[in-house]
């Protein structure tokens, strides 16, 4: 066992001074801003983990007089709740940021996707969003945001399907190419970031690219806000440096009998007891968007299994066919298998359909509801049968 | 341009080609199922992935377009497994009880699960567990989601091409399914009828409503003397169910194929196509007459076509203000129906209680059209049964007629001579010029300043076209005309109908007479057609309607020698007062949904 521990970090709620930021990104070049968040080597904390400096460019890059800045904050991943708690804390951080990237790429309008549940936050983030537009007037920013409500279903957060649902359509994700910053919200070229990784790229550009730099691991740079639930003594949302493996994890977290860690909600994996030494949290090992849900010896990894599929099946869009029907297979597949109808082999036809579902499914929601399932069959295939 | 390779052929195509395009180049057909030429791009199904060397992922064929060193394989062992993968997973979510479907033989899914050897079912069977009720309310369209595959097709079509929207796409994973307001039956909602959605279901989840049991039951019946009609495209698209190929005119050997079915009386709605010119022609210039000389400010200008039910039923609902603006004039299927039980059967000296009246139409919107309340005028149901093309050529399969072997034959005679300005009823633009050529004769007493009567600047397969004819050296009764420029608008598909019905409202276009098609390329593109459809199928059928028009001997409705004979012995005049009571309506605002 390793004697490292997990290193806290406490850049996300340190109350920053926009009007600084503000000061600042007014000075430099576009350009330069880009050019230190892809410095900071920054990458996407909703999960995909796609180099937000080199998005920022790409939108940066691109001719049309509009443009948008789309914060996403549509938390549905099970097992996340730490946009929430950034909204509430900080929320002039999240608007700073949406500013930071809006001067980067030269767009003039902004909008907050939120999640449906989280209306309770709009009240107090409209109140502290008034300050915020005349505090950008002060410096000259012309860049205003608007807040939008979703309605709940899981699958507006992939940022295609979230930019229908802004632009009043039904919320399903698009072909890509073209990607969001050639052709995005309104078929515009749009940067649309996590609420998390907003807020970073202020501290980055508050501290520089290097001191963000000095965190984590070569592929996994800087700290991420976990929120960590399930059979643990010490449930919360931590801010942890990348890196860690997921035994240093567990033993600041478990309650002494974690069987298995499920790292990036439903469309993450499961690590089991004998991988958490190997397993490195981050985009070189299991990436996450937040979520870690630990499950101890008294939890059937069979019902873990059974609720994330009855998840997907319900939360698929129901667009494509390997996502919407694959889906209903793997549950029903289960079931069949617990129940003794279908031979354990037909296990093996289910992970064959997953790989499928996982190459051919149109968007991000299809193409990682392999993770879970491959993962438990994998390691706990005995308690999926008997 | 790019260079790519597929399956190690090195393709050039321009920018924007997608890779399903790219492959069509080098003779790789990549199967699809959303995929439809009519249609924008969905990427839904994803019977077309492909492997692009280097790529995470699988990539849709028909939505991600080609793009510099791409290297595609389309038949790679990844493909394939996801391929088959793909189909069976269709499979198990669609009630493929095929030997029982309508739609058997002609089913899409059904060709690829063939083409795949699509075996024993792998997967479990989950049709079984959704509660699906067929919807059978609408007179001329069933749907029923257990054939469904969601591929959309239907939702496009009905938003993109006829902008009716009335099938949408509602809840999610796997309750998501295709319906309309409220789940509420076809028949209750904003759908126009026009079948589009029938043409371009890769599957058996919507198909026409049928009538050929009832048809075969009165042909059989020995007291019923049943008349047929056939609306003007059917005869340009029949012989593509029947083995030939898109554009062959088969108008002789429909007409033996008819008469060897045992129908009573084969007769033509060319008939009444010419004589709709001349009652709707004649209200137009009495509408004109109000406007320009008695300057009567109530007068309902520009006038518009009523031939299309699909779209009548679209302005009702959507545009319900310019209803006084729609000719009153029935359309000539309903005029048809309502000579056949009065004119047909007093020459015939029948009882009209034992004429049937069928009419074989391009179109679905007809079966609703002859179910309407007011399409009773002859004392009884005008038209009894309407059935499509397609109907057509099963009914000629069961009766084991041998159709490419026919000898043509000709209509029987009354109510069964025609013009070349009825045939081009069957094409956009076909009634507007049909109307000129006889107005502007009637007017002027001379033929219309075109080549070979052929009024060019209103064909085509352009959504919206404007064109004008200038009135001069008119004859004294209608000397009020001199000098006027005659201007018209047409429209094909009802996306387009919204789009100059938008113009006639903000002003933008000003015309005196319109004609809406609702189906793209007019009837001939109708709902009731053989499927596929696409436009290079759409153009070869308006290749063969015109020449059809021009190896006819008479060309002008005003010169039907059946034409006139009515008149003379029957209807009195056009617009006169037995017109009025058989050939003319009224129409019914609806709701908006």
């Amino acid at each position: 066992m390793s004697d490292k521990h997990v290193k806290r970090v406490d850049l996300i709620f340190e109350k920053a001074e926009c009007r600084k930021i503000l000061e600042k990104i007014m000075d430099v070049e576009p350009d330069h801003i880009c050019q230190e968040v892809l410095e900071s080597d920054l990458k996407g904390r909703g999960g995909a983990g796609f180099p937000t400096g080199l998005k920022w460019r790409f939108a940066a890059q691109e001719k049309d007089p509009v443009k948008y800045v789309v914060c996403n904050a549509d938390e549905g991943e099970p097992g996340t709740f730490k946009d929430r708690e950034i909204l509430d804390q900080v929320p002039e951080k999240v608007f700073c940021g949406m500013a930071v990237a809006a001067r980067a790429i030269g767009a003039k309008m902004g909008y907050i996707y939120l999640r449906g549940e989280y209306k309770f936050l709009i009240p107090k983030l409209n109140e502290k969003l008034n300050i915020f537009h005349k505090t950008m007037d002060e410096f000259n920013l012309n860049f205003r945001i608007q807040i939008r409500l979703g309605s709940g279903a899981y699958i507006c957060g992939e940022e295609s399907a979230l930019f229908e649902s802004i632009e009043g359509k039904r919320g399903e994700p698009r072909n890509k190419p073209p990607y969001p910053t050639s052709s995005g919200l309104f078929g515009k070229p749009t940067v649309i970031n996590n609420v998390e990784t907003l807020v970073y790229t202020v501290m980055i550009i508050r501290l520089g690219a290097a001191h963000f730099k000095e965190l984590g691991t070569k592929d996994s740079r800087g700290s991420k806000v976990f929120s960590v639930s399930g059979d643990t003594p010490k449930a919360g949302i931590y801010e942890l440096e990348l890196g860690m493996s997921v035994d240093e994890f567990v033993q600041e977290f478990g309650d002494g009998d974690t069987k298995a860690v499920q790292v990036g909600g439903a469309s993450g994996f499961c690590v089991p007891r004998k991988r958490f030494e190997e397993t490195i949290i981050g985009f070189e090992g299991v990436p996450t968007g937040g979520s870690m849900k630990l499950f101890n010896s008294t939890r059937s990894m069979f019902n873990v299994l059974h609720n994330y599929l009855d998840f997907f099946t319900e939360e698929s869009c129901g667009q494509c066919t390997p996502c919407r029907v694959g889906c209903q297979q793997l549950l029903k597949g289960v079931e069949a298998v617990k129940r003794g109808e279908k031979n354990s082999r037909y296990l093996d036809e289910l992970v064959k359909l997953a790989k499928t579902m996982k190459r051919a499914s149109k968007c991000g929601l299809g193409q990682s509801v392999g993770n879970a399932f491959g993962s438990i069959v994998e390691n706990f295939r005995e308690e999926i049968i008997y | 341009m790019v260079t790519l390779s597929i399956n190690g052929m090195v393709v050039k195509v321009e920018e924007g080609t997608t890779i399903l395009e790219a492959a069509k180049t080098q003779n790789f057909r990549i199967p699809t199922l959303c995929h439809h030429d009519d249609l924008c791009v969905a990427g839904n199904c994803r019977v077309c992935v492909v492997e692009q060397l280097g790529a995470k992922a699988l990539v849709a064929a028909c939505a991600t377009p080609a793009s510099e060193g791409m290297q595609i394989l389309t038949n790679s062992l990844k493909v394939r497994a996801a391929r088959k993968h793909i189909i069976e997973l269709l499979l198990s979510e669609h009630n493929a009880d095929c030997t029982k479907c309508y739609k058997n033989g002609k089913c899409e899914l059904q060709d690829l699960s063939n083409e795949f050897a699509v075996g024993d079912h792998l997967l479990l069977d989950l049709s079984n567990i959704k509660d699906y009720t067929v919807d059978r309310f609408s007179p001329s369209i069933q749907k029923d989601d257990s054939k469904c595959i969601r591929c959309q097709r239907c939702v496009r079509t009905c938003e993109q091409l006829q902008g009716v929207n009335a099938l949408t796409v509602a809840f999610k994973g796997d309750q998501q399914r295709i319906t309309t307001f409220e789940d509420l039956s076809m028949a209750e909602v904003i759908c126009t009828n026009c079948g589009q959605c029938i043409n371009r279901c890769p599957t058996g989840a919507l198909v026409e409503r049928t009538y050929l049991e009832e048809v075969w039951d009165v042909i059989l019946a020995p007291d019923k003397h049943v008349v047929v009609q056939t609306a003007p495209a059917v005869r340009v698209g029949l012989g593509e169910e029947l083995g030939f190929d898109p554009g062959n005119r088969v108008t002789g050997k429909m007409v033996a194929a008819l008469k060897r079915l045992g129908f009573d009386s084969v007769l033509d709605t060319d008939f009444t196509a010419d004589l709709t010119i001349m009652e709707e022609g004649t209200e137009l210039l009495t509408r004109l007459k109000k406007a320009l000389v008695d300057k009567d400010p109530h007068v309902a200008l520009p006038m518009t076509t009523s031939c299309s039910p699909g779209w009548i039923k679209f302005i009702e609902h959507t545009f319900p203000e310019y209803l006084p603006n729609v000719s009153t004039c029935k359309s000539p299927q309903q005029m048809f129906g309502a000579l056949a039980k009065t004119y047909y059967a007093q020459v015939r000296n029948l009882d009209p209680k034992d004429v049937v009246s069928v009419s074989i139409m391009p179109c679905t919107a007809k079966k609703y059209e002859a179910n309407r309340p007011e399409m009773r005028s002859s004392g009884y149901k005008d038209v009894d049964y309407v059935l499509t093309t397609r109907e057509l050529a099963r009914m000629i399969r069961q009766a084991g007629v041998d159709f490419g072997k026919l000898k043509e034959d000709t209509y029987d005679s009354i109510m069964g001579a025609s013009s070349g300005a009825a045939v081009i009823f069957g094409a956009t633009g076909g009634v507007m010029e049909a109307a000129l050529r006889t107005a502007y004769e009637l007017v002027t007493g001379r033929e219309v300043p075109y080549e070979g009567l052929n009024i060019t600047p209103v064909r085509g397969m352009e959504g919206v076209r404007q064109a004008s004819v200038l009135i001069e050296d008119c004859k004294e009764e209608w000397s009020f005309l001199n000098g006027v420029e005659l201007k018209c608008a047409v429209a094909h598909g009802l996306v387009n109908a919204r789009r100059l019905m938008d113009g006639v409202k903000s002003g933008e276009i000003e015309v005196h007479f319109i004609e809406v098609m609702a189906c793209p390329g007019g009837c001939l593109g109708g709902g009731g057609q053989p499927i596929p459809t696409n436009e290079k199928i759409r153009k070869k059928r308006t290749e063969a309607i015109y020449a059809e028009d021009m190896s006819m001997e008479i060309r002008k409705s005003h010169e039907n020698p059946e034409v006139i004979g009515i008149y003379r012995d029957f209807l009195g005049e056009p617009l006169g007062h037995k017109s009025h009571e058989l050939l003319h309506t009224h129409y019914t605002q609806r709701v908006r949904y």
